[in-house]
């Protein structure tokens, strides 16, 4: 099989109530917490989706930096084959605990399908298809660390099968106020070669 | 030249069975694994749903090892995979994968504020260790669609040359979690789910473990998998698409890489929940892609929906009516009830079958289609 190589079009990583995009810090707020965070940087992004404040803060966190990597102008009408590809070590957990606190106690019983429903880790890529308009590829996958090998191999895997033409990366993990998020698109065609080592460093940054 | 991928080893733990033989002997003679509970430890009224029974379980457990520290969840997934292991004749290696599919593992340990089993990776690694893989876990939680997910991606892996066999296990196990929020969704069916029967009222749930072999190697193949697809809807978290779009998309995915026409296709295993809304979504997809004359079933009748078992368990059954050359039944189909026509398999009956898909849907929007084709 020929070595087809692929690229990193573009990264960003959102921690510690930052925003970098492609290594430049675009945004950040005083220590406060993610809720506070996530609006401000909502607003910072000038979206008006009003959908974003009934999401959970994993998907929240997955959803900005989606919108940061995906935005584009005048291409909303093109079928954009790009795949999503994610994963975390938490998977839902944050979620997961909120969910359960509201059935423990028999006394204090209310389950809520609104909460329910985020006590899944792929509900966050649910979330920007429905905002990109992307039927593409998506899976999420969940390891014990951030793991650029075994994203770097299924990435270029679906590109090279041709299951998509650009794949948006993710590592998105949340829980109880603990988060970092760093995604990057890779593509056919670019300057950034993509690879583990590439991949280890900017997750540093 | 791309690889060519087979699954060579397949078992199931259900309630009506813990080996393959036992599972397809009750699914011959009609015999479901859903009943009437009455849990209050679970749900606060009786409720049906397919349960493993717990001294079953532990008989069974117990012939494997003496350990008693697992879950629920790690020893239905042990037993397993267990047969399949021993019977594998090579050494593992960096060339060996393991990957586990789960909607919600051991959620149950949030119940006694146990945070650390209820990570995913730690019950991978708990598997893992008890058969001493070489290679870290991988973990596919995609919701319903994880169990069919988890062969696709073994497949992609294996093409990519990442491995040379990959094991899968899929497993989950009905919890207060899960019954409090289908529930709280008004998605359960107060009596046994009744997919595509104009009758259905909802989702009766349920539990399983089924592992397989996916392997390079066709020595011992019982099918080879020859497209897939796993593409979303955009368009609703919590329901499918009005025009079953994601699902559609991802058959055609699957059929294109197969080169295959959708006319080919001798027998569909659907998702079939019996929700008024995905029953409808999967006639309206298959009639897009002209399917509505082939023999399809859904096997929730006989198991619920054990969610990230499902795709897999259904994918062990169906490879088995291949083999076997056997329909098997759609049980608790009566009268359809979705508006486009579509060939529920009312009896069991005898059928060539070449071409098998699978299929999937769940919540985030996501689907997934898997094709197989017999091997001589």
């Amino acid at each position: 099989m020929a070595a087809n190589r692929t690229y990193i079009k573009s990264f960003c990583t959102i921690q510690n109530n930052q925003i970098s995009l492609n290594g430049e810090t675009v945004f950040g707020t005083e220590q406060t917490v993610f809720t506070d965070f996530s609006k401000k940087a909502y607003q910072f992004l000038e979206m008006n989706y009003p959908k974003f404040f009934k999401m959970d803060n994993l998907s929240k966190l997955a959803f900005l930096g989606a919108e940061l990597l995906l935005r584009t102008k005048g291409e909303s009408s093109k079928e954009n084959n790009t795949a999503l590809v994610f994963a975390n070590k938490s998977s839902s957990l944050d979620t997961d605990v909120k969910y359960q606190n509201s059935i423990s106690d028999t006394e204090n019983y209310y389950p809520s399908p609104a909460v329910f429903v985020y006590t899944l880790p792929n509900i966050c890529l649910g979330e920007i298809s429905i905002k990109h308009q992307l039927k593409s590829e998506n899976s999420f996958f969940i390891f014990a660390d951030y793991n650029p090998e075994f994203m770097e191999k299924y990435s270029n895997i679906l590109l090279k099968t041709q299951k998509a033409d650009k794949v948006l990366c993710g590592w998105v993990e949340y829980y109880k106020e603990e988060y970092k998020a760093f995604l990057y698109v890779v593509d056919t065609k670019d300057e950034l070669e993509h690879n583990q080592e590439l991949l280890k460093k900017l997750y540093k940054h | 030249m791309i690889k060519e991928v087979y699954i060579t080893e397949t078992n199931c733990i259900t309630p009506i069975g813990f080996d393959v033989t036992s599972n397809i002997k009750n699914i011959g003679d009609e015999v479901s694994g859903i009943q009437l509970h009455d849990k209050p430890k679970l749900f606060h009224v009786p409720f049906y749903a397919s349960i493993i029974d717990d001294a079953d379980l532990d008989l069974a457990f117990a012939k494997i090892t003496a350990a008693t520290h697992y879950s629920r969840l790690e020893k239905m997934m042990i037993l397993a995979l267990d047969p399949i292991i021993k019977k594998a004749k090579f050494v593992f290696s960096e060339r060996t994968g393991f990957l586990l599919s789960t909607t919600k593992g051991n959620v149950t340990a949030l119940e006694n504020q146990n945070l650390e089993s209820a990570y995913l990776h730690q019950l991978a690694q708990t598997i893992a260790d008890f058969f001493k893989f070489k290679t870290e876990p991988i973990v596919v939680s995609n919701a319903c669609v994880s169990g069919i997910l988890a062969v696709s991606v073994a497949k992609r892996l294996l093409q990519a040359e990442v491995f040379d066999n990959v094991f899968i296990v899929a497993g989950d196990e009905i919890s207060k979690f899960i019954l409090s929020g289908f529930n709280s969704f008004q998605a359960m069916s107060d009596l046994p789910c009744k997919p595509y029967s104009i009758n259905r009222t909802g989702v009766t749930l349920g539990e399983a473990a089924a592992a397989v072999l996916v392997s390079s190697n066709k020595e011992n193949a019982k099918i080879k998998v020859i497209g897939d697809g796993s593409i979303n809807d955009a368009n609703h978290i919590s329901g499918p698409s009005r025009t079953g779009e994601g699902l559609f998309r991802s058959i055609q995915s699957a059929l294109a890489e197969a080169k295959i026409n959708s006319s080919q296709i001798d027998y569909i295993s659907a998702h079939g929940t019996a929700t008024l809304y995905n029953d409808e979504m999967e006639a309206i997809a298959l009639n897009r892609l002209g399917l509505e004359n082939v023999p399809v079933n859904s096997l929730k009748g006989f198991y619920g929906h054990t969610l990230g078992a499902s795709g897999l368990l259904e994918t062990v059954i169906g490879i088995q009516s291949v083999q076997e050359s056997k329909l098997f039944v759609s049980l608790g189909f009566d009268t359809i009830g979705v508006s486009q026509p579509i060939h529920i398999i009312e009896k069991n009956e005898d059928k060539n079958i070449r071409y098998f898909l699978k299929t999937a849907s769940g919540f985030g929007g996501c689907n997934t289609a898997v094709l197989f084709e017999k091997v001589n």
